[in-house]
């Protein structure tokens, strides 16, 4: 009996990043102070479809996602798909992973696409810190839910004398931690403590930042990345001129007394946007004239517990990469370019002195020998969040398209490691090659 | 919205003040629509001697489903009249006694066409002085016209009668609307013209580039390109990227941010288009910005930009895009009216117009154009309405739109209908041609 042939499906084939598009970054409050992330993401996609000319096109799936949401925007993806110019047949669903989120879409969307279930797709994240939702105070919540479970206007009118003037609170979101009650910022001081970071360290990975980002506006390598949205064409954080000593007259906005080097310099701000990655078999782009940019190798999430002191909360990234760098039998130093998201300039920092370290590498990675340094000139060379700001769930896509481009331009072969950390003390990492 | 002077006079109490003081009291345009015929009532043809375009213009006029009509008495929507054959200024009474009477039923939106041949290739003193007459006579007409009729000079160059149809067709069409009083020049062909099957898509499987397509006239241009079968690539600037990206998934094209001046304009407009929808058969360069200063005031700042913009860059992307454009294409350039009349304040802006209209009549003569048989043509709009000039002071704006034969302003569909003309393969034998689209306005007439 003749063996039937295998089914296409059952050999992976290879994920290609085709693209991206990104609405300008602005900061809390600012011109998009009053854009939903529904009208955000929308027109991320909208940019997208019109720069490769997809209007009317029905996708294998768009998968988004953001941090701050309302309880409306249950769907939003697949609301922000009906409201762009994609075909309404293209399918949607919302995913959340904390500042992981755009980079954990993508991995989805490349996964389902080298297993054959979708052609074509689109990955992003947006988020908003200006359009927050409000909940009230847990005690008014439920009595109101009471309230509205009373049968009839006289149990109803009852059940609204329950309240108490001390119940009236409204609560925004707020980026600490549930289980330590700890601000980010807090956490990440404790971390640069551990690790000596300076503050001189960190302005210059800032000033750094905000030079590389001005310098690839400059020369034009943003515009098939960004698409203009009210009144905004460039990153509202970016600062052109940033230098030492404008950075050096912060005050610390986290930690305390010698150690507080943490400013709002070096960290990144509230800001609002989306962002969103292109992403095909290698068939479906040819069959539209788009042009491989990248190839989506393979990627790695982990989480650490910080709850107990184990671990720093955003340290998670370098305990995913050692783990992917050997499933993929490749070193720290086999990259063209490293995309470390600066959540905090004293992040990036930390990160880097942790794989240098042999003790960190042997005894928390449980690796023979320390990862080594990096090549500090392949290092967010277009800049990175400290410079555009850092819409939670959008900072994925901002990565993915923007490396995909960079490697592109590199060459065939070129490499690029991404490395994105995440509320819960997650990290999550990828590899791009260039195509 | 603004308060417009043509929209109080258009009814009401507006219209009867107009009226008892003899103001003027512009006419609701008759403008392209695909649903309806080519001109809405029979056409007169009519011609000097043997005329002999007429039994040519008949034929292509049946083939229209337009009505012909050969008594001048009747009311009708146009009248064609074939001076080719003149040999003295004594034969221009044929256009008066044909035209004269016509005029007095024409029915608005009218059309008075005149055909002739290039004073230049004249074969005496006599001819060369008679032809020169039609532009005289045809230019009083189009102050004469009421209602939103147009008149217009069409010089055919001897042998290359066949190439008249494209522009006859556009000429009688609500397409012209705007277009009065102007001398378009049919050579013979710089490549076979090739009728479309369906004259309501005219452009259909070509691949177009507008550049400056974010709004406004370079907007209306991508519309019309698409409405007539183009795909169009929408190209604007960065800053733009948001309402370029929604004109160009309207119009199911796609969007290209870059800046004209950039040293690889052209590479990448030729990569984009080439790759995504597998070449370029059109190319409006559209992009422009004004600048103004009296030139007494003028720094160097200003006048660069304005000339980079406008016209360097053209001829910086022309040397990657010609090379590029698929064999028969099309470059039209948008010019202006201040490139002709010059504008107070507008030196640098004149200067870089008027020279876009050199660089329209060299380049169709160029070598390589002609081998491609591309042709190149411009059009110079005049006062056209848009959310530039809403932003002009308010005397300043109804003068400015009241100054023309047609006592308004035009639309940017207005211009955007004329270049899509010039982007029928069906008219490859109007080549270097600048085309006013000012409904006859009264500067550099």
């Amino acid at each position: 009996m003749p063996t039937p042939a295998p089914t296409t499906s059952s050999t992976p084939r290879r994920a290609a990043v085709l693209g991206g598009n990104r609405i300008p970054f602005a900061r809390q409050f600012g011109p998009y102070a009053e854009a939903s992330n529904q009208d955000m993401l929308t027109a991320a996609i909208d940019g997208l479809v019109a720069r490769y000319g997809l209007a009317g096109e029905r996708l294998g799936e768009v998968v988004a996602g953001a941090v701050i949401k309302h309880s409306r925007d249950f769907n939003l993806a697949r609301e922000s798909v009906l409201g762009s110019a994609l075909a309404p047949t293209t399918p949607a669903y919302d995913v959340q992973q904390a500042c992981g989120t755009g980079l954990q879409a993508a991995i989805l969307l490349a996964n389902k696409i080298a297993l054959g279930q979708v052609d074509s797709g689109l990955a992003g994240g947006v988020d908003t810190s200006s359009d927050a939702p409000i909940t009230v105070s847990e005690k008014l919540r439920i009595k109101l839910l009471k309230v509205n479970r009373a049968k009839g206007a006289k149990n109803q009118l009852l059940a609204l004398t329950g309240i108490r003037p001390t119940d009236f609170g409204i609560e925004t979101p707020s980026n600490g931690e549930p289980r330590t009650g700890l601000s980010m910022g807090e956490h990440m001081a404790q971390t640069a403590k551990r690790w000596g970071i300076t503050r001189e360290a960190q302005d210059e990975l800032a000033m750094t930042s905000h030079h590389n980002l001005a310098a690839a506006y400059d020369r034009g390598f943003q515009d098939d990345l960004v698409t203009s949205f009210r009144g905004l064409s460039r990153d509202q954080n970016l600062r052109p001129d940033s230098s030492m000593e404008k950075l050096a007259t912060l005050k610390p906005a986290f930690g305390k007394g010698e150690n507080a080097t943490m400013t709002a310099g070096n960290s990144t701000p509230l800001t609002d946007g989306a962002s969103v990655v292109l992403m095909g078999s290698e068939e479906w782009a040819a069959e539209h004239g788009l042009t491989v940019q990248a190839w989506f190798v393979d990627a790695e999430t982990a989480a650490v517990d910080y709850v107990h002191g184990a671990e720093g909360l955003l340290m998670a990234p370098t305990y995913a990469v050692p783990r992917l760098l050997a499933r993929q039998g490749l070193t720290l130093q086999d990259f063209d370019y490293y995309e470390i998201h600066e959540a905090f300039a004293a992040t990036v920092l930390s990160t880097l002195k942790a794989w240098e370290d042999e003790d960190f590498c042997r005894d928390r990675l449980g690796l023979e020998a320390p990862l080594g340094s990096i090549d500090r000139s392949k290092l967010n060379v277009n800049g990175s969040s400290l410079a555009a700001g850092h819409p939670f769930a959008a900072t994925g896509g901002r990565i993915v398209a923007a490396l995909a481009k960079m490697l592109h331009e590199k060459g065939p072969g070129s490499r690029g490691l991404i490395s994105i950390c995440a509320a819960g003390g997650q990290g999550v990492v990828a590899i791009l090659e260039g195509a | 919205m603004a308060f417009s002077y043509s929209s109080f006079v258009s009814g009401g109490l507006g219209k009867q003040l107009a009226s008892s003081l003899g103001l003027p009291q512009p006419s609701r345009l008759r403008r392209h629509d695909p649903k309806k015929s080519l001109i809405p009532g029979a056409v007169l043809v009519a011609g000097h001697d043997e005329a002999p375009l007429v039994p040519q213009v008949r034929t292509w006029l049946e083939a229209a489903r337009v009505a012909v009509a050969t008594v001048p008495s009747t009311s009708v929507a146009g009248v064609v009249v074939d001076l080719t054959g003149i040999e003295s200024p004594e034969d221009l009474e044929t256009l008066r006694a044909t035209v004269a009477p016509a005029l007095k039923t024409l029915q608005g939106s009218g059309r008075i066409i005149v055909l002739g041949r290039p004073p230049e290739s004249a074969t005496s003193v006599e001819q060369a002085a008679a032809r020169r007459a039609v532009e005289g006579i045809v230019r009083s007409i189009g102050k004469e016209m009421r209602a939103g009729g147009t008149a217009n000079t069409v010089l055919v160059e001897e042998g290359a009668d066949t190439g008249l149809e494209a522009t006859l067709r556009f000429l009688l069409s609500g397409r012209s609307a705007y277009v009065d009083a102007q001398v378009i020049r049919v050579a013979a062909p710089v490549a076979d013209p090739v009728v479309p099957a369906d004259w309501a898509t005219p452009l259909a499987d070509k691949v177009a580039v507008v550049t400056g397509a974010a709004r406004g006239i370079g907007a209306a241009i991508a519309e019309v390109l698409a409405r007539d079968g183009a795909t169009v690539v929408c190209v604007d600037i960065p800053a733009a990227g948001g309402p370029l990206a929604d004109v160009a998934n309207r119009l199911g094209g796609s969007a290209l941010q870059l800046d004209v001046t950039a040293e690889d304009a052209g590479e990448r407009i030729v990569e984009h288009a080439v790759s995504r929808h597998g070449g370029i058969d059109i190319v409006v360069h559209n992009a422009g910005i004004t600048r103004d200063k009296l030139l007494a005031n003028m720094d160097a700042e200003r006048w660069h930009s304005v000339v980079d913009v406008n016209l360097l860059s053209i001829l910086r992307m022309n040397t990657a895009l010609v090379p590029a454009l698929n064999q028969g294409g099309h470059i039209v350039n948008v010019a202006s009216i201040a490139g002709i009349a010059g504008n107070r304040g507008q030196t640098n802006y004149a200067a870089s117009k008027a020279g876009v209209i050199g660089m329209t009549t060299a380049l169709a003569q160029d070598a390589e154009v002609l081998a491609k048989g591309i042709t190149v043509n411009a059009v110079a709009p005049g006062f056209i309405v848009t959310e530039m000039t809403a932003k002009v002071p308010f005397a300043t704006r109804e003068v400015g739109a009241l100054m023309n034969s047609l006592s308004q302003g035009g639309l940017p569909i207005d211009v955007a209908e004329t270049i899509g003309w010039f982007c029928w393969d069906a008219n490859r034998a109007v080549t270097g041609n600048t085309v006013r689209v000012c409904g006859q306005m009264l500067l550099g007439a």
